[in-house]
């Protein structure tokens, strides 16, 4: 029981209020909304609730999901990573080219190549926001316009097609009738949701997102966790860029624009405080599904791209603004 | 019980004289007030008179501040009333008290870092020339009056980012002064002030009650409410308990009443003689904030370093703890260096430090007290990175016991608990490093008499276990009452080292200033 109550503390669900309950409150709300819009969507349109749609729907998540789980990271340290929809393009493009008709390697170098171009560019927000105190906003929206420049001067501004059967398995494949991009997603939060409740570097992200300057009294080194989840998040983004290359069949140069704004507002509508200290992988999950099941709703019922745009937008604030009235 | 009338020669009896009529200004009584069906407040009474300055006195959770925020408009009260003038009044917000003449100055300070000081005191307000245009040489020349009035030396054209915390505090003070309010609120005013300070702002206190004004005045001060109070209210478990004039009782008296029960003070015992020198300083140094300090703690000593605001106290701790680096000398622990400017180092080599301010240095306030006990200590229990629960539970229950921290459970946020509790939870993380030597800035700031108390039996029973305490108080009781030796800080020097059994409190300060 007492156990239970710990670990539900720890995944970092708080509530202000009534401490007790405040934590199984705020994650059941998140579900809550989940919930009744999917109820909406499936009145509306009997396709909905389908196996089929549900797979679907997982796996156009399920992308936005990985990304979002990295920038929770950042986000309880109190930074903001901008620079994710960039970082997976290039991560994309080269983890593609090596993998094209006319210059094969093995597909493991290519993951390797991806995740490694992530993290790296993860690697050096983190330097730059800790090493030399530049605020993460601007840090990250440096990255994300040198990783496009990056991405376009790699690939000349030319997609790169072509890939090789087993590359495109990733985003195209699955596995005892789950996509793989959606087992990728659930073992992505798996092991988040490990790292932030068990181990000791979860807890100093929290700590150190809550108060930077207890956590340095603390014993804890500061700089190196934040940069640390800059590392996470730059990895999460080179991930997903494999994904979204091998989904998409071809690495575009433009590919992923705007993809850190969904991430970002996935982990808000999971009720992380962009504050610092406070928020968890399972809201965040639950806002990028929440994302997801907007869109794929919508398109079911016809709604136009144009409408799309500005009903989401007016969801995410509507739902931001519920959590604030519940406090 | 002996009249102290001595330690107030211009108390009560002058001040006595009524106002513009013999009724009191603001009458309280029978204030009640619920939270989540929790009573913070049963009983909240209080009668203050014109030209007088009140002493609210009570532990942490005695509905002080609950019934403060009532008086002002912030709370709702659920039951009670409050006469102002003879007049039933019932505020819906600050500003509505405001405009009955009631203000409060609380210990949150709240400038606007980049504008000036005239600016930050008429802000929403200022001057304006055909109600467009803020008269700036107007608003200046307002400012300027009212601080050369209180006697503030704070220069009106300053950007208050540039000031001293003691004049940021001058400056809310005077701001709140500005508004000519017949009734003002001050909670714990002096705590980010020198005893420079406070004399300046006593001063003014003193005219503000001769112009008929009165003051509610919160502080855990002791010293200072038998200094400048004329009458005093004890609230204790939300109830009112007794008022009365200060003249009338003593300290004992009224840390009694608080308390609720007599409150031993902890005794010394004898400095251990030829025992092992724990910590050594040598020729410590850090630009311009302390220079060339050498000082050693002993194992099973206590050693105080006292000294005003801005004499290199703080910065001289946390430079040992590795929070600064120094620019020259060293730090030895047990006859070994310490690497400099690395805490997590001093950590695993036995140090702990319980920082001045715990809001801002020492707690995760939205963090659950289990967390925040167990952060220093995780790597210790930890298995390749992964947190022992159990063995943390265990070590944060025994910590919670051991300090009697009151609270629902392990897991609520800090945040909701008073002052006191939140203290003990910083030293209860200290203390799971299993530390040698604690270092305290200031262990006692706005806690109450009872947990002061349990703090310094805590420390004299830490060190009686041949630890050592190196303690920063800016309080001279406080130091006298727990350290076997002072070392008195001046400008950054450390000019004399004292010895603990024979200074008097007059001593100290005439070393220190």
């Amino acid at each position: 029981m007492v156990a239970n109550a710990i670990s539900n503390v720890a995944t970092g669900a708080r509530s202000k209020s009534i401490a007790a309950v405040g934590p199984y409150l705020k994650s059941f709300s998140i579900v809550i909304v989940f919930v009744v819009i999917s109820a909406f969507f499936a009145v509306a349109n009997e396709y909905f609730m389908t196996w089929l749609n549900w797979v679907n729907l997982l796996r156009q998540s399920s992308i936005n999901g990985v990304l979002a789980i990295g920038v929770t990271f950042v986000i309880l340290t109190k930074g903001i990573d901008l620079s994710v929809g960039s970082v997976m393009a290039l991560a994309g493009m080269i983890a593609a080219s090596l993998v094209t008709s006319t210059n094969q390697h093995f597909v493991l170098w290519a993951i390797v190549a991806g995740l490694g171009t992530g993290a790296a560019l993860g690697l050096l927000n983190g330097v730059i926001v800790t090493a030399f105190n530049v605020p993460p906003f601007v840090a990250t929206l440096g990255m994300l316009s040198m990783a496009r420049g990056l991405t376009l001067i790699f690939s000349d501004g030319r997609p790169v097609p072509n890939l090789s059967e087993s590359f495109r398995w990733i985003g195209g494949g699955s596995v005892a009738g789950v996509p793989v991009p959606v087992l990728i997603l659930f073992l992505v939060f798996a092991i988040g949701w490990v790292v932030l409740s068990y181990t000791t570097f979860g807890r100093y992200v929290y700590a150190v997102g809550g108060n930077d300057k207890a956590a340095k009294t603390s014993g804890i080194s500061t700089r190196t966790v934040i940069a640390s989840t800059y590392v996470i998040s730059g990895l999460l983004a080179g991930l997903a860029g494999l994904v979204l290359t091998s989904r998409t069949t071809a690495a575009l140069p433009q590919a992923g624009i705007g993809y850190e704004l969904d991430a970002i507002a996935a982990v808000v509508i999971g009720g992380t405080s962009l504050a610092g200290g406070r928020g968890s992988l399972v809201g965040t999950l639950f806002g990028a599904l929440i994302i997801g099941t907007i869109n794929n709703g919508m398109d079911l019922m016809g709604v136009s791209s144009y409408y799309q745009q500005l009903l989401k937008g007016a969801i995410i604030v509507v739902a931001v603004m519920l959590d604030q009235f519940r406090k | 019980m002996l009249l102290s009338t001595g330690s107030n020669p211009e108390g009560h009896g002058k001040n006595a004289a009524p106002g513009p009529r013999d009724e009191p200004l603001l009458v309280a009584d029978g204030i009640a007030k619920s939270f989540n069906g929790v009573p913070a407040l049963r009983d909240g009474r209080l009668v203050l008179k014109r030209g007088t300055v009140h002493a609210l006195c009570g532990g942490n959770g005695a509905g002080k501040s609950t019934f403060l925020n009532i008086v002002m408009g912030l709370l709702h009260r659920d039951e009670g009333s409050i006469r102002i003038d003879g007049m039933a009044v019932d505020f819906r917000s600050a500003a509505d008290a405001l405009r009955h003449g009631v203000t409060i100055i609380t210990q949150e300070l709240s400038p606007v870092p980049e504008m000036t000081v005239a600016e930050n005191i008429y802000l929403g307000r200022e001057p304006k020339i055909g109600g467009l245009v803020v008269d700036f040489p107007k608003m200046r020349q307002a400012a300027k009056r009212l601080l050369d009035d209180l006697e503030f030396d704070v220069p009106v054209g300053a950007r208050m980012r540039d000031l001293s915390l003691a004049q940021i505090q001058l400056v809310e003070i005077a701001k709140a002064l500005s508004h000519r309010a017949d009734i003002v609120i001050m909670d714990e005013p002096t705590s980010a002030i020198g005893e420079h300070e406070v004399h300046i702002l006593f001063n003014a206190l003193k005219r503000i009650k001769a112009r008929g004004s009165a003051i509610i005045y919160v502080s855990h001060k002791l010293t200072e409410i038998f200094e400048i109070a004329d009458e005093y209210t004890v609230f204790r478990d939300g109830r009112f308990i007794e008022s009365g004039a200060i003249s009338s009782i003593d300290r004992n008296h009224l840390v009694t009443q608080i308390v609720g029960h007599e409150v031993k003070t902890v005794e010394k015992g004898k400095p251990n003689e030829g025992a092992p020198i724990l910590l050594e300083v040598r020729s410590l140094s850090r630009g311009s904030h302390f220079k060339n300090i050498s000082v050693t703690v002993a194992a099973g000593e206590v050693l105080g370093i006292y000294g005003l605001l801005g004499s290199g106290r703080t910065e001289f701790l946390e430079t040992i703890y590795g929070i600064h680096a120094p620019t020259a000398g060293d730090v030895f622990l047990d006859g070994a260096r310490v690497d400099p400017g690395n805490p997590k180092k001093c950590i695993q080599r036995g140090m702990a430090m319980v920082p001045e301010d715990r809001k801002d240095t020492g707690l995760v306030l939205c963090a659950s007290i289990a967390h925040n006990i167990a952060l220093s200590s995780l790597a210790l229990r930890a298995v390749s990175g992964f947190v022992r629960r159990k063995a943390e539970a265990a070590a944060t229950d025994r910590m919670m016991r051991l300090h009697r921290i009151k609270a629902a459970s392990p897991n609520v946020p800090v945040e909701t608990l008073s002052g006191g509790n939140q203290q003990k939870v910083v030293f209860a993380r200290c203390l799971l490093t299993n530390p040698r030597l604690l270092i305290c800035d200031e262990p006692t700031r706005g806690i109450d008499e009872g947990s002061k108390q349990e703090i310094y039996a805590f420390l004299r029973e830490f060190a009686a276990k041949g630890n050592g305490v190196l303690v920063v108080s800016s309080e001279a009781p406080e130091i006298l009452q727990i350290s076997d030796r002072i070392a008195v800080f001046r400008q950054g020097r450390l000019d004399h080292v004292v010895d603990g059994h024979e200074t008097t409190q007059q001593m100290l300060t005439d070393l220190a200033s």
